[in-house]
């Protein structure tokens, strides 16, 4: 297995729709520079922005962490989305398709989880939110190499 | 408090009348509360101004997440409560293969692939199409 390293690139605060904005063109211009091409980077920012958007609505505002990860000769970007806000008490519920608590579609974060490679949520009831991303240039890393 | 973004808050998108039809053309970053106001004039410019068709060409838009379908979705189907029909114009590749993925096919939408097509479909006579049968040119 080839080790990921990585250094934190930036955090960013996120307090209100302005720095919804900020929080995209930061992915966009990060990605950019790190290679990702143009689909890549509507998804990344995309689900970027579905996550902020919940820090920010759900989570009572918080902050995100960009870093940028290599892995062999791979080149990827993960995000961290944390709040200090009341917690998901039902992370299965909360994925699902068409559950929403905050009057949204109900798509954030389902839909952010299939625009990225890799996702986690860390939650725990009133202490806070954190969700993790992982974008891979050109796609995730390590694919089956067994067999050919 | 917040980083420095280009293009004040709450900003008026423009909405221009052309004929009976409003273009509206969205550019770059939109914030969440000039998609709210946008929506807001959409509805008044309607009843202005008797328009019975609503453009968007978002032609000029990088991402469009569930936040902006959905504000695009009211649109519509506000402006058809107005009686007026709304066609979303010159989304890009990208944007559509990410809706898809995200989970947002907005099926009530009608989508054209750029302003002019829109235009015609709501309106066949607001633009000029040249449609001579076959027209030879001497070379």
């Amino acid at each position: 297995m080839t080790e990921t390293s990585g250094s934190v690139t930036a955090c960013l605060p996120i307090h209100s729709d302005m720095d919804l904005a900020w929080v995209r063109q930061h992915v966009r211009q990060t990605a950019a520079q790190l290679g990702f091409g143009l689909v890549e980077q509507t998804k990344l920012v995309t689900a970027a922005s579905e996550l902020a958007r919940n820090t920010l609505v759900h989570g009572g505002g918080g902050q995100v962490e960009s870093t940028a990860l290599t892995s062999g000769i791979s080149r990827g970007l993960r995000l961290t989305f944390r709040d200090e806000g009341p917690g998901i008490t039902d992370i299965q519920r909360a994925l699902s398709d068409g559950y929403t608590s905050g009057g949204g579609l109900g798509l954030g974060l389902g839909g952010a989880r299939r625009l990225v490679h890799e996702f986690s949520i860390d939650s725990r009831p009133d202490e806070g939110t954190a969700v993790t991303v992982i974008c891979w240039v050109g796609g995730a890393p390590h694919p089956r190499q067994e067999g050919r | 408090m917040t980083g420095p973004i280009h293009g004040s808050p709450g900003a008026h998108v423009p909405v221009l009348k052309l004929g009976g039809i409003l273009l509206v053309t969205l550019q770059g970053e939109l914030h969440d509360r000039a998609a709210e106001q946008l929506q807001q004039d959409i509805g008044e410019a309607i009843e202005a101004s008797s328009v019975t068709g609503v453009v968007i060409d978002i032609s000029g838009v990088e991402i469009v997440d569930s936040f902006l379908g959905r504000v695009f979705a009211e649109i519509a189907a506000q402006a058809k409560l107005l009686a007026a029909q709304t066609v979303v114009a010159g989304m890009r590749p990208a944007v559509a293969i990410t809706l898809v993925e995200l989970g947002l096919t907005l099926p009530g939408l009608r989508t054209a692939l750029d302003a002019q097509q829109a235009m015609l479909m709501l309106d066949p006579a607001s633009v000029p199409v040249p449609h001579s049968p076959v027209r030879r040119e001497s070379p």
